[in-house]
């Protein structure tokens, strides 16, 4: 039994219908997140999971039952938004408790509550304040907090992070996945555009475009065979290099030729049988690259050096076009000075460039 | 020449455009206030000295019995009650008449910007269109729907009728405020198991002052200055202030009382006059907001 399914949902605004039987399932425990660029319907998705939204067809099942005509109080999800949403007039206790007072909960086990999701995220000295006297951070806190006395066995978030400055952000990001841990059971649906943070926190990334789920898998699986170009293009920063060319079978098995650049292809695993003179695009990680004294590919000139601390980032180029390589923060290069690259083919990504699926 | 060395608070100089502007805002002042410097000198002169015709002078001999004539006995026809009867009268229009109005507009408001009511922009579109008719033009038909059902004439035909004539300004109020919301507060209420009137009462309603603060000004100002429907549908008993003074003015027996007449227009316009006063910044806003009302 899957904690959440989603099943066939098509949701329509007036005239446009979106999604048109999408169907995805999770697993109890899991953490999802769902990424993609902004207008991809992420968010759409996550609000037809909370009941913010009607869907037109299908269903959507939470905790094995049917809560497709459920109000969005008896579906047994938490939520968390990106503008915090805290109730501007009530203090951090009375946000907090908002719903177990809708509920009907007793006192004594409201009290107990409130305190308990305060001190985990250790609020407990603001929760006589009003939310204007909190910082952002504060604020996004009492929101976890809010969705956490709910006791629900599905949490969704909805960007939660993203009104944060980027110091904040991380601090909060670690503090959710240490929250998920500690929950143990508790299924938690994560909706962002910010691929670090889909990186850090998913047991599995679920990648949409245009409405459309491009991919889902765990963050390894996505980085490393990503399913098609977009995925490839948007997981990774600084992003892969795609190089045009195509696929020419030798004696010795299929490499890849661009222009000058040649690469075999032994230890790349093809979904299919590859076709000898398939136009194709290659995709190569710049920490797939590597700068060398005698490599595959000579004549490279570096262009640009982008010093990132950990790691630099230098761009160069032949006469084919300009390439991205990562290399340790301690390589001393200058710029226009000659090297080669060499790369190693099982960790390039292959695509169809038509349709741009992976090969 | 000594040259001097740019430091500090740039000096101000005075130009010829702006000695114009300060004379075109003065004139302007001058022109709006002067009505008023008429009235409440007149109204505290006797009439031996208003005769002289020096309108514009002050009372050289200060009385303040126009005000309490206009008050308690200035005549409305046959009766001399004096214009306290319609201030009265206005404020029992004026109680009930705000605070229903500014009720039903709120919830209209909050119904139509969050709530997904199926047909709500062809209901506003229809309300607001509403606000584009001239009031003549339902007159007669209100008088004829209000004599069938028998409250013809009464304070509750009155109220009825201000509260419907008041709903697309609050509702048009009410409903951009809430529109202007972050839509996600009203997600998390829904999350949190609010119902239409629970998150109505509970999470809209307490951040409503300002927008309520705005209506009031706008309704208390409206509602008081009327004069067509409390002549139409108040009935006799209920005239409010604005038809008593009308009244006043015109039922003259012998000399026209210029002061009493002074001083019940100032009486009738101390309400609306005090209403700016207090609260001019959230009056200007409510005018901001959309809601330009005559």
């Amino acid at each position: 039994m899957s904690a959440v399914s989603v099943r066939d949902i098509t949701v329509a605004f007036e005239a446009v219908r979106v999604f048109n039987g999408l169907s995805l399932d999770f697993e109890e425990g899991e953490f999802i997140v769902l990424l993609g660029p902004s207008g991809c319907g992420k968010s759409t998705l996550l609000n037809a999971i909370a009941g913010l939204l009607d869907i037109s067809e299908g269903q959507i099942w939470i905790g094995g039952q049917n809560v497709t005509w459920e109000e969005p109080k008896d579906r047994g999800i938490a939520m968390v938004f990106q503008s915090y949403a805290l109730y501007p007039r009530m203090s951090v206790r009375e946000n907090m408790s908002f719903g177990l007072r809708m509920a009907k909960t007793p006192e004594p086990e409201i009290e107990r509550r409130v305190n308990q999701a305060a001190e985990l995220l250790q609020i407990s000295h603001l929760l006589d304040r009003r939310p204007d006297q909190l910082s952002g951070g504060q604020r996004q806190r009492v929101a976890i907090g809010r969705a956490l006395v709910r006791d629900a066995a599905v949490f969704l978030f909805d960007e939660p992070l993203s009104n944060l400055d980027a110091q904040l952000r991380n601090e909060l990001r670690v503090e959710i996945k240490r929250l998920h841990a500690r929950l143990g059971k508790t299924t938690m649906i994560y909706v962002t555009h910010d691929q670090i943070e889909a990186m850090t926190l998913a047991d599995k990334i679920v990648v949409m475009k245009e409405q459309r789920i491009q991919q889902v898998g765990s963050p390894s699986e996505i980085y490393r065979r990503p399913a098609n170009m977009f995925v490839a293009g948007f997981v990774g920063s600084p992003q892969m290099n795609f190089i045009k060319g195509k696929i020419e079978n030798s004696g010795s098995g299929p490499i890849f030729v661009s222009g000058q650049r040649r690469l075999p292809l032994h230890g790349y695993e093809f979904t299919g049988a590859p076709i000898s003179g398939q136009e194709a695009v290659l995709g190569v990680r710049p920490e797939h690259l590597e700068v060398v004294e005698v490599g595959a590919w000579p004549g490279f000139r570096v262009d640009i050096i982008e010093p990132m601390g950990a790691d630099t980032v230098i761009w160069c180029s032949d006469n084919d076009g300009s390439l991205q390589v990562r290399t340790s923060g301690n390589t001393r290069t200058s710029l226009g000075e000659q090297l080669a690259l060499g790369i190693d083919a099982a960790q390039v990504s292959l695509f169809d460039s038509q349709s741009g699926e992976r090969l | 020449m000594t040259a001097v060395v740019p430091q500090g608070r740039r000096p101000k100089h005075i130009t010829i455009g702006r000695i114009g502007i300060y004379v075109f805002l003065i004139s302007a002042a001058l022109f709006f206030l002067l009505p008023l410097w008429i009235m409440v000198v007149t109204s505290l002169k006797p009439m031996e000295e208003i005769r002289l015709g020096n309108i514009l002078a002050l009372p050289s001999m200060l009385t303040f019995d126009a005000w309490s004539k206009a008050w308690s006995s200035a005549c409305t026809g046959l009766e001399c009650n004096g214009i306290s009867v319609g201030f009265w009268n206005s404020v029992r229009i004026l109680i009930p008449s705000v605070i229903l109005s500014i009720a039903a507009g709120a919830i209209n408001g909050y119904a139509l910007s969050l709530w997904r009511v199926r047909g709500a922009n062809l209901m506003f579109g229809i309300l607001l269109l509403g606000a584009f008719i001239p009031y003549q033009v339902f007159l007669y038909p209100l008088v004829r729907i209000f004599s069938m059902t028998g409250i013809y004439n009464s304070l509750l035909c009155i109220v009825i009728v201000h509260v419907i004539f008041g709903l697309p300004t609050m509702t048009l109020l009410f409903r951009n405020y809430y529109a202007g919301l972050p839509i996600e507060l009203f997600k998390a209420a829904r999350i949190d198991g609010g119902g239409f009137w629970t998150i109505f009462f509970r999470v809209m309603l307490p951040m409503s002052t300002p927008m309520i603060v705005v209506a009031a000004i706008l309704q208390v100002t409206g509602i008081w200055n009327d004069f067509i429907f409390g002549l139409t549908f108040a009935g006799r008993e209920n005239l409010p202030m604005t038809v008593q003074l009308n009244n006043i003015v015109h039922s003259t027996q012998g000399e026209r009382a210029y002061n009493v007449d002074m001083a019940a227009t100032m009486l009738a316009a101390l309400v609306p006059l005090a209403v700016y006063f207090v609260s001019g910044r959230w009056f200007i806003r409510g005018i901001a907001a959309g809601a330009v009302k005559g």
